[in-house]
């Protein structure tokens, strides 16, 4: 099997991997994870478009640099590509995307039906969210649903997968083999309270979190004492959110409109002072990437680059947290490189060979 | 992108734009203005009952554990009656009292005891299990900016009450089908069938001979 990758099944690329002992999910992400490696997850920006080669140019941006790709649901509360979707054409191509479940859209009927849905095709890691309210994005006339919470997702997920049953309590014939994930944000209020939620998390299920943008470095340090000293990060992997901010205008814009997003002064004087701002918001985020990736308990970052995709390659190599590793990457198969070269004539060259033609040239 | 509208005190106020702005913008003049885009607002605007109820956490604490047991005491008189019966009545008290308190939603399954006495179906996205991560710096809400976050507040009320670390503990989904019933016969009723229970099986292992 030379040339094979790891964390790849020899008998196609879109199949689940071998199942190991310890691990609840047949994917990558989880055995990267558990192999005690630093993992590098990313956010795929869903199309506004039934084309599945968005898709697929999107994804390839992030190819060997990334482990798993969020397939996000409705981010904002505006209308995309649906992540059950995204998955379904990542988990075609091979990739490890995270499916991403938001309570605002789905009752508990449809989203138990798209958890075993994307299960069966290969979806490894759900990340449960409760979802941005409906005021927030572009159809403010929407029905909230909100049936589940994150926390009754994670545990609807987790007897689904441990118990094998329905939350109604309706046995499932096979059960769904997941890795479950969940969202952190340590710089919103009650401060005190967020590492008690982490608890609550993991109790519910969670195995690994991503936590929202983190620029604040120092308050995430505090964060991650409290939750070192419950005891949290033996149980469950932590990924840090980072991601290059465009400009000082935007960190105002983003400040002042997007809930949850906590932007200190100093990181906008920054960026304000910079000759080429853009160009220092990725060092910015390699900078944070540099400073969390030594803090104890902390399993890997979250590069949430939106519209900006381009530079996660950039940041992933320049932090130089992958230490030489490179994450599977799509590519061809040596067998149907072979095919390729030997046939590319015939695709591109305009010959037309007779019979006599032929002969002469074997001879 | 943000735009100064002139407040009340004569200050420009920084008015953030979000889509829903843009949207509401766009739609089409009329007279009528309805108070507010979330559907979940209501026409009372103050907060001061709910929040002088957080404050006074430990207080309600103790008076509904006093009042539970009241209640579990005249368990034969709701039976007696029959807990159908009697729902009508309760209800409409139970409805009244707890909606003027803790701005209640009848969601049937009362759980103030363990969210610091702060009604969590009040929370826009009816979270039952902490706050959300949109939470505003100065504590309010995510969707309506001018009410202070039922998590924040939740978290508050439990700091004061003797059982707070209940709040630690992971809720169930809400079964909407309990919507509009009493959650005081609820919890009185399945306390005593919890007594009865407790009681025959007492009452089995003495007839069955338990060595002395």
């Amino acid at each position: 099997m030379i040339g094979r990758q790891r964390d790849e099944n020899p008998a196609g690329i879109h199949l689940p991997l071998e199942p190991l002992p310890g691990h609840t999910s047949r994917g990558r992400l989880e055995r990267v994870l558990r192999r005690g490696e630093f993992a590098v997850t990313t956010e795929l920006n869903p199309p506004d478009s039934a084309d599945p080669e968005d898709v697929y140019n999107r994804a390839k941006i992030f190819d060997g640099w990334v482990d798993a790709i969020n397939a996000v649901d409705a981010s904002g509360a505006n209308c995309h590509m649906s992540s059950v979707g995204i998955c379904a054409l990542l988990t075609r191509m091979g990739y490890a995307p995270i499916m991403q479940i938001a309570c605002r859209d789905k009752n508990r009927i449809a989203i138990q039906g798209d958890v075993l849905g994307g299960a069966a095709m290969g979806v490894a890691n759900m990340l449960c969210l409760t979802g941005d309210g409906v005021q927030a994005g572009d159809q403010p006339g929407a029905k909230p649903v909100f049936d589940l919470d994150c926390m009754s997702l994670l545990e609807t997920c987790r007897i689904m997968r441990d118990n094998g049953k329905f939350l109604s309590g309706r046995k499932l014939t096979t059960p769904p083999q997941l890795f479950l994930g969940a969202a952190i944000n340590p710089f919103a209020p009650p401060i005190d309270f967020r590492p008690h939620r982490l608890g609550k998390k993991i109790a519910a299920g969670a195995q690994f979190v991503q936590s929202q943008y983190c620029f604040d470095v120092p308050m995430f340090r505090t964060y991650m004492q409290k939750v070192r000293d419950l005891g949290y990060t033996e149980k469950c992997f932590i990924l840090v959110g980072v991601g290059p901010l465009a400009s000082a205008k935007t960190a105002k814009w983003i400040r002042s409109n997007v809930p949850g997003i906590h932007i200190p002064d100093s990181v906008i004087k920054r960026l304000e002072g910079a000759q080429d701002q853009k160009k220092e918001g990725k060092q910015l985020c390699i900078d944070i990437i540099n400073e969390v990736k030594e803090i104890s308990g902390v399993s890997g970052v979250h590069v949430m680059a939106y519209r900006q995709e381009e530079y996660v390659a950039e940041i992933v190599d320049e932090s130089g947290v992958l230490k030489g590793r490179q994450p599977w990457k799509r590519e061809i198969r040596r067998d149907d490189q072979l095919v390729a070269d030997r046939l590319d004539s015939i695709l591109h060259d305009d010959i037309t060979e007779t019979q006599v033609d032929m002969v002469k040239t074997a001879h | 992108m943000s735009e100064t509208i002139p407040a009340k005190d004569g200050q420009r106020v920084v008015q953030p734009v979000t889509q829903a702005t843009l949207v509401k913008k766009a739609a089409p003049k009329s007279d009528y203005k309805p108070a507010d885009v979330s559907p979940q607002r209501r026409v009372q605007r103050s907060f001061a009952v709910r929040l002088w109820s957080v404050r006074h956490s430990r207080l309600l604490e103790w008076f509904y554990a006093k009042f539970a047991d009241m209640f579990l005491l005249l368990h034969p008189l709701w039976k007696g009656i029959g807990y159908g019966r009697v729902e009508g009545p309760i209800k409409f008290v139970e409805k009244r009292v707890k909606g003027f308190m803790f701005d209640c939603r009848m969601c049937g399954q009362c759980i103030l005891s363990s969210t610091g006495m702060s009604c969590p179906m009040n929370c826009p996205k009816q979270l039952r299990n902490g706050p959300c991560g949109g939470v505003r710096a100065n504590g309010n809400c995510e969707v309506e900016p001018d009410m202070p976050c039922v998590w924040v507040k939740a978290w508050e009320g439990s700091q004061n009450m003797v059982h707070g670390d209940r709040i630690l503990t992971v809720q169930k989904p809400v079964d909407q089908s309990l919507r509009e019933t009493s959650a005081w016969l609820r919890v009185t009723a399945q306390a005593a069938a919890a007594r009865e229970a407790a009681a025959a099986a007492k009452n089995e292992t003495a007839n069955t001979g338990a060595p002395a």
